[in-house]
């Protein structure tokens, strides 16, 4: 049986001025229905780089990804993506925000008070429904953050890829998204995708943390499976041996990496990782 | 930058009493000084005006000091008011004469001619005032009608932006007196009509003007287009919007404020252009009355000249506040450096 995602041994090259460069060799990734996974690695590695491919915003140069037996090589709102930086439309209230996507991908489907409840119905999961009025630059970061969540989730995608996506926030505001991310997950059942920098929050949020060599050249160097039982509680998990351990394990794998290799040609490869191009906090 | 947005929130309610009266006290120490520290300004400007003024002699007689040109400033005024009753004066004569010509039963073609008998009065100050006002916007939304679009097209595509970039770069520094010649020539030769709507020197100072002012529209809005946050397109494009609603809902919006930046640029320059251009084209607007005093070359010409150049400068800092204005209403990004 083929899984639910399959990332089939992408490999991508840009071109540059000083000539091609690689920037993943051949990752492969198999994801089941309804798993969470974060990609680590060091800034540059091209964990951004795979996310897009995902999303179909960037061509594999060799290899592919199938979701549900189904080959993807363009966006489409079937794999809805957070951005590290909320990315909602300025000009738009938060209510007209996740209208735009769920007028686009229900259009034909939903009658229009479907779509008006169905809107309401998914800034009520991520608990904005008392400031739908309001525009991005009257609500804080972490508001902002989920109302992108919101227009991610009305999207009602197959799979959803988070690009650093509490990395902008407050470490107070992060707890909180964690856990209305956890929550979230628990009723929905949603596959997700989810590149973070953050080892605490890999641990807590992950079923399998994928962790990725320095770059150029990336490819997957060890998958972790976080074997906890959900629904996990911060708190608990914190006096948690095993949570310790995965923990340990994650830091040894990127401490390792950091000394084998020389972070000199890291910057490079993040500067080619396309429209996602970021900066580790 | 998300914890600190809160606390730059103006509209927070402040917590302590104390603390907000004082600022109301502050605000209104803010209101006091935003009003004395200009008029102290002026007050010593007029003194410098008015000594300096006194020292300055011309063919004319002494350069106008404040007093002679309020004094003009005040004849102006006067001369408009009784041109308005000459005129008012007339269309009763008129009305009369043709109450009379229909009770002596004349043939309605006469009656018809009588009807066409005009006013023909000199346009006063304050007319021209509005004939400049009426060809600054009709040269204005020309270029803009012109240029939005050109700039819109020119910004979603690179290509065709480095083809016109050169072009663009090489006429928006000529001068509007570089291009009167001709425009005008070409006007005479092109705009030919029995009966024109509008009159030559009208249609040469409104074209000259939307050749000037095109410049700063079509680049800010190339840029503001060309320049929409990626993350933004790639929402677009993980929504599959196609390429018009990608315009209308994304693009456009996005570039908004860019806009109305070119557009406030290009006001500006369309009301400055336009004096120079009035006074070669004989428009009857302000240029003229300032090109006419001068050669009229009165011992009051100065004065009234003087009137002209400040009434420009107010008119002109009314045109930018209202400019301001409309973008304040229409544009989403309330915290746009507006100056």
């Amino acid at each position: 049986m083929s899984s639910y995602l399959e990332i089939d041994h992408i490999s991508i090259t840009f071109p540059t001025d000083n000539g091609p460069l690689e920037v993943l060799d051949s990752v492969n990734l198999k994801v089941e229905k309804g798993e969470v996974i974060s990609l680590i690695g060091h800034s540059g590695c091209g964990k951004s780089t795979v996310l897009n491919i995902v999303a179909g915003l960037l061509q594999a140069t060799s290899g592919g990804v199938v979701l549900e037996g189904q080959e993807v090589n363009e966006p489409g709102s079937d794999r809805a993506v957070i951005f590290q930086h909320h990315s909602l439309m300025p000009w738009l209230s938060v209510y007209e925000n996740v209208r735009l996507a769920v007028d686009q991908v229900f259009k034909k489907s939903k009658s229009r008070q479907e779509r008006h409840d169905w809107i309401l119905h998914n800034l009520e999961l991520v608990h904005m429904s008392h400031a739908l009025e309001r525009r991005p630059d009257e609500i804080s970061g972490g508001m902002k953050q989920r109302v992108g969540i919101a227009r991610a989730l009305a999207m009602q995608p197959k799979v959803l890829l988070m690009d650093e996506p509490f990395g902008a926030l407050d470490s107070l505001t992060r707890t909180h998204m964690q856990d209305s991310l956890m929550e979230i997950q628990q009723e929905l059942n949603n596959t997700v995708i989810m590149i973070t920098h953050d080892v605490d929050e890999a641990v807590l949020l992950s079923d399998r943390i994928v962790m990725m060599t320095n770059g150029p050249s990336a490819r997957v160097g060890n998958i972790l499976d976080i074997d906890l039982e959900r629904p996990r509680d911060r708190l608990a998990l914190a006096e948690d041996p095993r949570f310790n351990h995965y923990r340990a394990e994650v830091v040894k794998f990127l401490h390792d990496r950091h000394t084998a290799q020389p972070e000199a040609s890291a910057p490079a490869a993040e500067k080619n990782g396309g429209p996602a191009l970021r900066i580790a906090s | 930058m998300s914890s600190t947005a809160d606390s730059s929130n103006p509209e927070k309610p402040l917590l302590f009493g104390g603390f907000a009266s004082g600022m109301s006290s502050q605000k209104r120490h803010k209101l006091l000084l935003s009003i004395f520290l200009p008029a102290v300004a002026i007050s010593i400007f007029l003194m410098l005006w008015s000594v300096s003024a006194k020292n300055i002699h011309t063919s004319l007689g002494t350069f106008p000091g404040p007093a002679q040109v309020w004094v003009q400033g005040q004849n102006l005024w006067k001369e408009h008011r009784e041109e308005r009753a000459k005129a008012a004066a007339f269309d009763e004569r008129q009305q009369k004469r043709m109450e009379k010509a229909i009770a002596d039963g004349k043939p309605p073609e006469k009656i018809e001619k009588m009807k066409k008998r005009k006013y023909t009065g000199k346009e006063t100050f304050i007319d021209q005032i509005f004939t400049s006002l009426w060809t600054v916007a009709v040269g204005f939304l020309l270029a803009s009608i012109i240029a939005i679009p050109i700039g819109i097209v020119t910004g979603m595509n690179s290509m065709l932006y480095m083809a016109i970039n050169p072009i663009v770069q090489m006429f928006k520094p000529v001068s509007p007196l570089a291009w009167l010649p001709l425009i005008t020539m070409v006007v005479s030769a092109v705009y030919v009509s029995s009966d024109p709507m509008f009159s030559k020197s009208f249609v040469t100072s409104a074209l000259t003007v939307s050749l000037c002012c095109l410049w700063p529209t079509l680049i800010n809005t190339t840029v503001g287009v060309s320049s929409v946050d990626k993350d933004l397109i790639n929402v677009s494009r993980v929504l599959r919007l196609n390429s018009w609603t990608k315009t209308f809902k994304i693009v456009l919006p996005s570039a908004i404020p860019m806009i109305f930046t070119g557009l406030r640029l290009s006001l500006g320059i369309s009301w400055m252009v336009l004096i120079a251009a009035e006074m070669l084209a004989q428009n009857p607007g302000l240029g003229k009355f300032v090109w006419d005093e001068f050669q009229n070359g009165s011992s009051n010409s100065l004065a009234r000249i003087m009137v002209a150049v400040l009434v420009i400068g107010f008119i002109g800092f009314l045109l930018d506040r209202s400019m301001l204005g409309l973008q304040r209403l229409v544009s989403w990004d309330k915290n746009a450096v507006l100056r």
